[in-house]
């Protein structure tokens, strides 16, 4: 995941309005497409030879830095980060810096996205080093204007200024002399030594937070163009089903109801299940004529699926033959029947909605000329991609316009529902917004897949882990966007589902990891922490069990147990499954896990029926630790008091924004805890909206502290890295409370009976 | 279709409309007041939470033809320069992330601190608990809201 940063031709734009000349630097941003789409052909990015840049830096006479960035804003903060590195380097006024979408044009896009916690890591050297390339061009433009020495001038708040003599002359008076003078290569300019850093690090309130409280930001679904219609689809409920015979008589008659006609479903990658699209004057009208409608529907091949039928599929995979077997280190057979205590344990996860607060929608217009879309994405040339095929329109004569998201997670890195915009624009001819309702929301998502985990471990005499071994059960992502060809190789199947389970920091010796797939026709991607999410769970669940059962402190436990990793050097600590991935640090997560027990008050009492959990995981480059403390009342509800949290995310480059990551993964990942699930029944999802997909609500939300470790390295992931260790922190805080052992999520209130709860 | 007037953020806003229809489409499709947020349709969310006579109610279960004088108040007319004291603790407390619930949290905030100027953390909870934030923003609210308490006339 190196950050190649070639910055080797400038771009003179036009200024629009701002008069004159502006400074126009142009570089390149990297993507993150492995982990994003880890099975396609390798994009043409950066491999063609050819240097384009992605991203500008644009200074104007009016003294205003404009940064053009594609990361899209859907929650995480980059429009503040981003810059915030970008303003370092270049000695900025902050005030004086804006940050736009980027448009996306085909030439230069090309596989560009944000995902996988990456929009601050991949952009850490390209912000500094495009931050101190301008301000050395404007140092050199001014000792030019002064003839002065270069020396003998300093940058400061957009301004450059003469020591010796007191002169000062803005950057923007600077520009038109900046724009002339031959470009200066950025490689060779050393970057700032951290602690003069002036943003990175520092409290900066975010950018896009005022717009925020004044309901001025526009999402995807506050996009108005004139003339434009409204949509809604019925869609097939069952996975893999279809429609069989319809009749619109009734919902043509709904007042305000234009066109209601079939939408073909589109195949893999888009997956979508086709059915039948409700235009309208208004969303209202659209929703009233889809009521209307009366449509039979055929179940389809898996017709028969339900969430007890997986769990039956499961009994036979938890212990039967393995497909793909990519760890087997030492004799773990052996050794497990050797060990001085054998624990088992299994562990389930649910399928879960991402449930963003905005719901899917994509408004588009299909002119002679060309196709207009705007739309919520992780993934805008992607989608422009998609629109081309589908139309035939060649990708220069498709804009996509990429607005807010109301939170992604994962959800808007797909782009079936962008596909299927187009499918009902294109018969209208008219702007149209299609917007999905929150019940098509919950019932078409692509779901965080559905595991089941199943461990065995071995401890000596001295209560050391000497065997590990792991199952994992779950229905492989790629299955559901490959072609049946590329699912011949078993490791392929397993890409997405064994990550973090393939890295073991506890010492261990003997150690097998396997997997087996589980069939499903439901659709499911990639979900806030992806497979880190679930394989945490089941694996430092375990490493608490054996911590109970050999009788020792689960903390000193992993300490002791990840000081008996540097007997083993670098074995277990690089991941299989990513293989470009940094192996782990054993040393950062004893740091998290020593942190967050500390403030946690690690060992200290607590009142009577409370109980501490500890777990820590490495995922996305950073190192998390979380501290539960719980509560059980006797009804079974489940309460979480406090979390305390540390995290290694190397440079906070800005720590407000990882504590609010922190803050949210730790509330996202307690609904798949206490209340959300996914449940199937004759291939299609039961539950419709918030009534019965359960999310968290205030009056759950614990008390959260995050603390930082101090770093000057390379900043790591902060999206997603809280997700996976929290489900196990509450899980294990349960079973310091009650005695019971959670073995399944979400959590069943009647596991608690007869407890001593 | 009836035509109706409504009085939104202190101005008359005239359409040709079925009684019946929810008030957020009309906010939103008919006058172009995106600030409202649909999230779920079924009064379980909060997005859609505006001011009427003073109290909050979900727009998506309010039914346009029910309002007749009463006063509407949205999110772009809840103060002028986001000064209203609780969009002043929401900024200074750094709430949103995605954004998209933040303007039913806020019209619920409000509504709720104009009645209650010292509330416990118990009663904040269980006034918010119909919104819900994805994103994960209950512990800033929480705190915004104590900020703004006794503020808010």
């Amino acid at each position: 995941m190196a950050t190649q940063v070639e910055v080797n031709r400038r771009e003179f734009l036009k200024t629009g309005g701002a008069g004159g000349a502006a400074l126009v630097l142009g570089f390149y941003l990297p993507s993150r497409k492995s982990r994003m789409w880890a099975a396609q052909a390798a994009g043409s990015e950066a491999s063609s030879g050819l240097f384009k840049p992605n991203a500008w830096v644009r200074i104007t006479p009016d003294n205003q830095i404009t940064l053009l960035v594609e990361k899209p804003e859907m929650g995480q903060g980059p429009r503040t980060a981003i810059p915030m590195m970008l303003a370092d380097e270049l000695e900025a006024d902050w005030s004086s810096i804006h940050v736009e979408q980027a448009p996306t044009i085909p030439d230069i896009y090309k596989g560009l996205s944000t995902g996988g916690s990456g929009a601050v890591e991949d952009t850490w050297d390209s912000m500094r080093k495009v931050g101190a390339q301008a301000r050395e061009m404007l140092v050199t433009a001014a000792a030019q204007q002064w003839s002065a020495e270069k020396k003998d001038c300093r940058a400061q708040d957009s301004a450059v200024i003469h020591v010796p003599s007191g002169r000062r002359l803005t950057y923007g008076e600077l520009v038109e002399t900046a724009s002339k003078i031959p470009e200066i290569k950025p490689d060779g300019i050393p970057l700032k030594d951290p602690k003069d850093y002036r943003f990175i690090g520092k409290a900066v309130p975010r950018t896009d937070v005022p717009s925020k409280v004044d309901g001025t930001a526009a999402f995807g679904i506050d996009v108005r163009v004139p003339g434009m219609l409204y949509a809604v689809i019925a869609r097939c409920p069952h996975f893999g089903g279809k429609m069989v015979s319809f009749d619109a008589t009734a919902a043509k008659a709904v007042p305000g109801v234009r066109e209601v006609f079939a939408v073909a479903p589109l195949s893999r990658p888009l997956n979508t299940a086709g059915g039948l699209a409700v235009v309208a004057d208004s969303t209202w009208s659209a929703i009233q004529g889809r009521k209307a409608l009366k449509i039979t529907w055929d179940k389809g091949p898996d017709g028969d699926e339900s969430t007890a039928s997986l769990r039956k599929q499961i009994e036979g995979l938890a212990t039967g033959p393995a497909t793909f077997v990519p760890i087997n280190r030492g004799d773990t057979q052996k050794a497990l029947d050797s060990a001085g205590q054998k624990v088992e344990g299994s562990y389930e996860l649910g399928f879960q909605a991402h449930a963003t607060m905005e719901p899917m929608n994509t408004t588009v217009h299909v002119r002679p000329d060309g196709i207009e879309v705007w739309t919520p994405t992780q993934w805008a040339d992607r989608i422009r991609g998609t629109v081309a095929q589908l139309s035939k329109v060649p990708p220069e004569k498709i804009t996509v316009h990429m607005t807010l998201s109301g939170g992604s997670f994962g959800r808007r890195a797909q782009w079936d529902y962008a596909g299927e915009s187009w499918q009902v624009a294109n018969e209208v001819k008219q702007p149209v917004q299609l917007l999905w309702t929150r019940e098509d929301d919950i019932q078409h998502d692509f779901y965080r897949p559905y595991s089941h985990h199943r461990l065995t471990g071995g401890l000596d005499a001295d209560g050391k882990i000497t065997a590990w071994s792991h199952r994992v059960v779950s229905t492989p992502i790629r299955a559901v966007f490959d072609a049946p060809d590329s699912l011949k190789d078993p490791r392929h199947v397993a890409q997405q589902e064994l990550g973090g389970a393939d890295v073991l920091p506890y010492g261990v010796p003997n150690f097998r990891l396997d997997f087996a797939p589980l069939h499903s026709a439901v659709g499911r991607a990639w979900w806030r922490s992806v497979e880190s999410g679930c394989n945490a769970f089941a694996t430092e669940s375990f490493v608490d069990e054996l911590a109970h059962a050999a009788r020792r402190d689960p903390l000193q436990f992993r300490l002791d147990q990840l000081a008996e990793q540097r007997k083993l050097g670098k074995e277990n600590l690089s991941a299989v499954m990513w293989q470009g991935d940094p192996a782990l640090d054993a040393a950062k997560l004893e740091g998290v896990l020593k942190l967050a027990a500390e403030k946690s008050g690690w060992g200290k009492p607590l009142p009577a029926g409370h109980g501490r959990g500890i777990a820590a995981f490495y995922s996305f480059n950073s190192y998390m630790a979380h501290v539960a403390e719980v509560s059980v009342d006797k009804d079974g509800t489940v309460r979480v008091h406090r979390v305390v949290s540390a995290v290694n995310c190397g440079t906070a480059v800005h720590p407000d924004g990882v504590r609010s990551q922190a803050e949210g993964a730790i509330n996202y990942a307690l609904t798949t805890v206490l209340s959300g699930e996914i449940t199937i029944k004759d291939a299609a999802v039961e539950q419709s909206n918030f009534n019965d997909y359960a999310v968290l609500r205030m009056a759950q939300a614990p008390e959260i502290e995050v603390h930082i470790v101090p770093s000057t390295e390379k900043p790591t992931g902060m999206g997603e890295p809280g997700v996976p260790p929290l489900a196990p922190a509450v899980a294990n805080a349960i079973f310091a409370a009650t005695g019971v052992r959670v073995r399944r999520l979400p959590l069943d209130p009647k596991i608690f009976k007869g407890s001593a709860a | 279709m009836t035509s109706i007037t409504l009085k939104i953020n202190g101005k008359d806003y005239t359409s040709n409309l079925d009684p019946g229809t929810p008030l957020l489409w009309v906010l939103r499709d008919t006058f172009n007041l995106t600030g409202t947020k649909y999230g779920c349709g079924a009064g379980l969310c909060g997005a859609c939470t505006v001011h009427l006579d003073g109290e909050a109610v979900r727009s998506c279960q309010t039914q346009v033809g029910s309002v007749g004088a009463k006063s509407i108040i949205t999110i772009e007319g809840l103060s002028s320069g986001r000064n209203h004291p609780v969009q002043v603790a929401w900024i200074a407390e750094q709430v949103p992330q995605c954004g998209y619930c933040q303007s039913g949290q806020i019209m619920q905030a409000a509504a709720f601190l104009a009645k209650n100027h010292k509330p416990s953390r118990e009663e904040i909870d269980q006034a918010m608990s119909g919104n819900i934030c994805r994103c994960g923003t209950y512990q800033r609210i929480r705190r915004a809201i104590q900020r703004a308490a006794g503020e808010v006339a």
